[in-house]
């Protein structure tokens, strides 16, 4: 999963790794020759005592070691350039698979392990380039060298390197092999503590009104044992490594000077070359170190890689039409034919073979109750979901047709959960229409009855909204939703029981001041209270997924079981309590 | 939460408060952004210049608790330094006894057989041969003729082997310590950081986005541990290297001792001097995160509205902006501490320079042998890797030390007033509960609640009712002590509740919020949620706790039925469900005093009827706010407060207030001519409840 990830998003970046390359080859080859030079100082310099001579080469010292510098950085510039790009980049492509995606999949990985994958798990392989491109890549180049010079010193004694290289990967494969489930187990278990504290945070006023404080101690103590046990465990493995690749390295040297020593005696090899072998030696341990420091942070990076693919790899299952239908007038009209919906893996349809259509200037109103599918029928509209079977049209053209833009541009959905965004009150109102002027926004807010509360507020538009629009009350939480609506004027209005939160009064008024705006509007409202939708145009009875009835309300009290059953039932709250 | 009489200063903002929003708005992030997506990250404090040296302390006194790892790893690898050191002088004897061997056949050219390395000494000086007969001299165990010793040559092998396979042991038992004392430390740091935002004020987290609170636990305390993992056995080995070579270099020779003493002071100018220019980078690199994961985290939580409101581009735009600046950050951060290294490899190699050209002059006047010379230049090396070995782990540190810093900023955020030690315990709580002389408001220049009296006899039912926004929620907030009264006292039983502990307080009071909230988990165990510990339901009083709420019936339609997993998002199951759900878990919670806030909004009315009906059964015997929209479910409460714009405008039984004509006889005629003015005979036949004044 690495090796694609990184075949991927790095082969934009050919160029400067070329370059990179380039950079490390010289630097490489200038430390090669320090030692040269080293040797040179004090054959030649310190043992006859000529001063000029050190002076001489120690200067060209300096500028190799100038050369060496000057490389290196540029290496470094280049490679920080290319791991940090690459971090960007994938970094980028999730966040836009994401948006892509339908709640579905946003639902099957859970937005805590989206959130890790998007930022930790870039993190581990944007690291892992950023070493590979400034240090390990010398490594190869050092490895060919030493085993080019040791070969040069005496190919019979090179059999070793035959035996070494193969136990030395073998070891670190055993190693890695057994380090990489838990290094993925280790990202689980951070989406875990990310989804605990998520729930905390979000559920802070829970949890502090039922003092059960000491239970999510708990609860959060678990997680966290549990990663700090996986991370011991993968810690352990990882302390094994650089121990256990010098062994085989130390030992090799053994073996040299052994089996060396008896081609020495034998007279079949120099003592000199048995020693210049053993430094030759040296310098392929020291690639091998640092390939193995890379080797520790592969698996970790693999498993995060391997995460990411995951997200990337997972195909949105709303997808944007591939010749998206332009060329229609909307008028708003919305239409469901024999429309069943199923989510995936359920046995029973949530909604089944509905039929009604909704027009313009009419008012639709869905009831049914908890659980008959009303919710899951808006969502079709805005492609939220999409139809198992039959289909949603909105002037004729089915919904699937349509490019999601000029779809949303139609729509204006005012959510059961009022979510509001950071930002201000009117960041908020302009999410539903980003050019809206402050007329247009106090208009909208004059329709859903926000007038009054948001004029109060110190900095009026201004004001600061928290993220989920936590610093304001469920009624006005629901009636800034309404508004970011309003302002946008769409085409089709969705209310997602939009009105719960809100007191009789304040609905009523509401309904008087949206009427206007409506007059050229599809508005489909979804509710639970009788009241808020007995003036529709059109009632749609929903029971079980299925269309019970549909007409106004006097037709339904008269036709519908269902229907007058909820009405009865209404009323006995009202009055009877 | 803040203190009783907050200075304007000091008090925190109360952007929590749900019926009323902050006033102190947080820094816009971009005054200019028209709709381009609002954005996380407020509240958050400009990026700080790093206070690396305290926080580098305080994080070494969370290894205080670890420090006989501490000590053991150091231990373990001066044990394994020395055995590393050993082990190529054991290996150049090794080399000398093949070396023996090849002389001594090369003498067998000279010399018979068998003769001892003194004798061929005498004899070569004998012929002259001076030199090579001290050379000779020196080889004590050679014998002409005998070739290599290879028993000598194996047991020095054996030695060799034993001494790495040592070295071996005792790295990787100090990278095993290593890895318990990081581990620890961090799990330490992560379950500090969760206990701390149980005590920070709930004003915190509105200010505070979620995602970036939790890029602190998760992407912050990651890279702490990887920096200290990494630092923490190369820094060891690298300083115990650095003092015993300065040891051997001062022993050698003190003149080039200094020399190469002085490359340190160079070195750290170096290392100082490219570590400030990078430390503002990693500051901003893990900020830059903290927003990116801010933003992240927000988007994915509003995916529905992103999605139709066609904000997908925007939402893209402003991560592009975010994502770039990260980009930038973390491109900086990591090129200026890579210019570390290099740096340092050019001082290192100045000082070599200078010591070879002061050897070599000391040479040329006999004040220094050639091996001495030969010697401190090798050390020489040995002395200035380590020190850019620890001048590049700066680099690892200031990330880490960044990251450690926001943890511990996050630790430091002012938390709410501690409970009173010792508290009162008010035992068996009968739940009266009075108001007296209450004064509130979440900032000082907009009073909210003024003076307020209010008295409320265990087991009777207040009804609060008022627009949207009247102040309705903050009455509750003060109950439960989500905020503290300005001036004037709230008494439990008679007992001021800031004398109580929080935990007592709440335990005695169940509420059912506007917001429902499930977590990852079964539906029983959501439900049993608020059960006290020590407290046991049985299955039989459990099952009818959910069939007086109406939870059983749909539960029972689930496949998994009360082994449901609910997700964090509570999908699985309605709106309306979940309500019923939160319901049914303050009913098992089983209080003597109770809050409902507008808590059946979501229901449908066929099951509101009969969670009414429930909720009747719980309240009684139970001291109940309620918080309702619908007046029909007030028109039996002991009380009835009418709020407008903060303060209590009425106050007084149904029939009174009625017969009194002022708000709630609007807002009462107000509901039924918007709602069910058809019906008004039914409502009006139904008859007004006889008035149970309290």
């Amino acid at each position: 999963m690495l090796v694609p990830l990184l075949r991927q998003f790095l082969s934009q970046y050919a160029r400067p790794i070329a370059l990179l390359l380039v950079f490390q080859l010289v630097q490489t080859i200038a430390a090669l020759y320090l030692p040269t030079l080293n040797a040179d100082i004090i054959d030649k310099g310190v043992a006859q005592g000529d001063t000029g001579y050190i002076w001489r080469v120690g200067g060209m010292m300096l500028l190799v070691t100038l050369v060496q510098v000057a490389c290196t950085i540029a290496a470094v510039f280049l490679g920080a350039r290319v791991a940090m790009g690459f971090g960007r980049d994938v970094r980028r492509a999730q966040f836009v698979q994401v948006e892509s995606f339908s709640q579905q999949e946003i639902g099957t990985f859970g937005a805590p392990s989206l959130i890790t994958r998007a930022t930790n798990d870039v993190q581990q392989v944007q690291m892992l380039v950023l070493m590979s491109l400034t240090i390990m890549v010398m490594a190869p180049i050092m490895m060919i060298g030493g085993v080019i010079l040791a070969l040069q010193q005496d190919v019979q004694l090179s059999w070793l390197l035959l035996v070494i290289v193969p136990v030395l990967a073998a070891v670190v494969g055993l190693i890695i092999s057994r380090m990489v489930p838990y290094f993925r187990a280790m990202q689980k278990k951070i989406d875990t503590i990310n989804g605990v504290l998520r729930e905390q945070i979000s559920g802070i006023r829970v949890i502090r009104a039922f003092v059960t404080e000491p239970r999510e101690r708990r609860r959060f103590g678990d997680a966290n044992t549990d990663l700090y046990e996986t991370s011991v465990r993968a810690g352990r493995l990882m302390a094994m490594m650089f121990p256990a690749v010098m062994l085989v390295m130390n030992l090799s040297t053994v073996a040299v000077m052994w089996f060396g020593g008896h081609r020495v005696d034998s007279g079949e090899m120099q003592i000199g070359a048995l020693t210049a072998y053993l430094s030759y030696i040296m310098y392929i341990l020291m690639a091998v170190m640092m390939s193995t420091f890379m080797f520790m942070m592969v698996p970790r990076a693999s498993v995060a890689a391997e995460r990411i693919r995951g997200v990337l790899d997972t195909d949105a299952s709303v997808v944007e039409p591939l010749q998206p239908r332009r060329d229609t007038e909307h008028a708003g009209v919305v239409r469901f034919e024999h429309v069943s919906f199923a989510y995936p893996g359920a046995e029973k349809p949530v909604l089944h073979d509905v039929t009604f259509e909704a027009l313009p200037g009419r008012t639709t109103a869905i009831i049914g109750s908890t659980g008959s599918g009303k919710s899951t029928l808006l969502n079709l509209v805005p492609r939220l979901y999409d139809v198992t079977d039959g289909a949603v049209l909105v002037d004729g053209v089915d919904v699937r047709d349509l490019a999601g833009e000029d779809l949303g541009a139609l729509l204006g959905l005012v959510p059961q959960k009022a979510y509001l965004f950071t930002g201000t009150v009117a960041d908020n109102l302009r999410y539903g229409k980003p050019d809206a002027t402050e007329d247009e926004m106090w208009a909208a807010l004059d329709v859903a009855q926000a007038r009054s509360f948001v004029e109060e507020l110190p900095d009026g538009l201004a004001s600061a909204v928290a993220q989920g629009g936590t610093n304001f009350s469920g009624g006005q939480r629901q009636r800034l939703a309404i508004a970011r609506a309003v302002v946008r004027d769409p085409r089709v209005y969705l209310f997602d029981d939009s009105f719960s939160a809100l007191d009789y009064a304040t609905d009523a008024a509401l309904r008087a001041a949206l009427q206007p705006r409506t007059r050229r509007s599809t508005v489909i409202v979804v509710a639970q209270r009788v009241a808020t939708i007995r003036y529709a145009d059109q009632i749609v009875v929903l029971d079980e997924g299925r269309v019970v009835g549909t007409g106004t309300h006097a037709e339904l009290l008269e036709t519908c079981e269902t229907y007058q059953e909820i009405v009865y039932s209404q009323l006995s709250v009202e009055e009877a309590a | 939460m803040s203190d009783q009489k907050p200075t304007p200063g000091e008090q925190a903002s109360p952007a929590a408060a749900p019926e009323r929003p902050a006033v102190q708005a947080p820094p816009r992030r971009r005054p200019g952004g028209a709709g381009g997506g609002p954005f996380g990250g407020m509240g958050m404090p400009a990026e700080k210049a790093m206070n690396f040296g305290p926080s580098l302390r305080r994080i070494a006194r969370y290894l205080g608790s670890e420090r006989w790892r501490v000590v053991l790893v150091a231990l373990l690898t001066v044990a394994s330094v020395a055995a590393a050191v050993a082990g190529p002088k054991l290996l150049g004897s090794a080399t000398n006894v093949i070396f023996d061997g090849v002389t001594s056949k090369m003498l067998a050219q000279y010399f018979p057989a068998g003769t001892t390395s003194a004798q061929a000494a005498q004899a070569l000086r004998d012929q002259g041969e001076t030199t090579q007969a001290g050379l000779v001299e020196s080889m004590k165990g050679l014998v002409v003729g005998e070739g290599v010793d290879f028993h000598r040559l194996a047991v020095i092998i054996g030695w060799v082997i034993a001494v790495y396979v040592a070295a071996s042991v005792f790295q990787w038992i100090a990278g095993r310590v290593t890895t318990m004392v990081v581990q620890n430390t961090v799990r330490r740091l992560r379950d500090e950081v969760e206990a701390k935002l149980h005590r920070l004020p709930l004003a915190y987290f509105d200010k505070q986005a979620r995602g970036e609170v939790l890029s602190r636990v998760t992407n912050d305390i990651d890279n702490v541990a990887q920096s200290m993992q990494q630092t923490l056995s190369q820094l060891v080995n690298a300083v115990l290297t650095v003092v015993g070579v300065l040891a051997v270099m001062f022993w050698i020779s003190p003149v080039l001792a200094l020399i190469a003493l002085a490359t340190v002071p160079v070195s750290v100018w170096v290392a100082t001097a490219i570590a400030k220019r990078s430390q503002p980078q990693f500051i901003q690199q893990w900020a830059s995160t903290g927003r990116l994961n801010a933003h992240i985290e927000e988007m994915f939580t509003g995916h529905t509205l992103v999605k139709v409101y066609g904000h997908q581009r925007s939402a893209i735009e402003d991560f592009d902006a975010e994502n770039e600046g990260l980009y930038k950050a973390s491109f900086r951060a990591q090129f200026m501490s890579g210019i570390i290294q290099p740096a340092m490899g050019f001082v290192g190699n100045l000082n070599y320079v200078l010591v070879a050209v002061v050897g070599g002059l000391k040479v040329a006047t006999g004040q220094m042998s050639l091996g001495d010379v030969q010697a401190f230049i090798q050390y020489s090396r040995q002395f200035t890797q380590p020190l850019t070995q620890v001048a590049s782990m700066m680099n690892l540190l200031q990330s880490g030390v960044a990251s450690a810093e926001r943890v511990f900023e996050l630790l430091d955020a002012d938390e709410q007033t501690p409970d009173p030690v010792p508290a009162v315990e008010v035992g068996p709580v009968r739940g009266r509960v009075a108001f007296e002389d209450v004064s509130f408001s979440y900032t000082p220049d907009a009073p909210l609640i003024e003076h307020l009296d209010l008295v409320v006899e265990p087991g009777q039912t207040v009804a609060i009712v008022g627009p949207t926004g009247a102040g309705k929620t903050t009455l509750v907030n003060l109950v439960m002590r989500f905020y503290d009264v300005d001036a004037g006292r709230i008494t439990l039983d008679g007992v001021d509740t800031r004398d109580l502990t929080r935990a007592e307080l709440r335990s005695n009071v169940g509420m059912v919020l506007q917001d429902t909230w499930v977590f990852k988990g079964t539906i029983e165990e959501n439900l049993r949620y608020g059960i006290r510990d020590g407290r046991t339901v049985d299955e039989a009083e459990f099952v009818a706790a959910a069939e007086a709420t109406h939870v059983d019936g749909f539960v029972r339609t689930l496949p998994d039925g009360y082994a449901t997993v609910l997700d964090d998002e509570g999908s699985s199951v309605s709106a309306g469900e979940k309500q019923l759900l939160t319901i049914a878990r303050a009913f098992l919670a089983d209080p003597p005093i109770l809050i409902l806030d507008e808590a059946t909004s979501s229901v449908d009315t066929r099951t509101e009827l009969l969670v009414q009906n429930a909720m009747n059964a719980l309240r009684r015997g139970r001291t109940s706010f309620v918080i309702a929209h619908r007046l029909s479910t007030i028109r039996d409460a002991d009380t009835i407060l009418v709020m407008e714009h903060g303060s209590i405008v009425e106050q007084g039984t149904h029939d009174d207030l009625l017969a009194a004509g002022g708000a709630f006889a609007r807002l009462y005629a107000s509901q039924f001519a918007g709602a069910v003015e058809d019906e008004g005979d039914a409502v009006v036949g139904a008859g007004p409840v006889p008035p149970q004044a309290g």
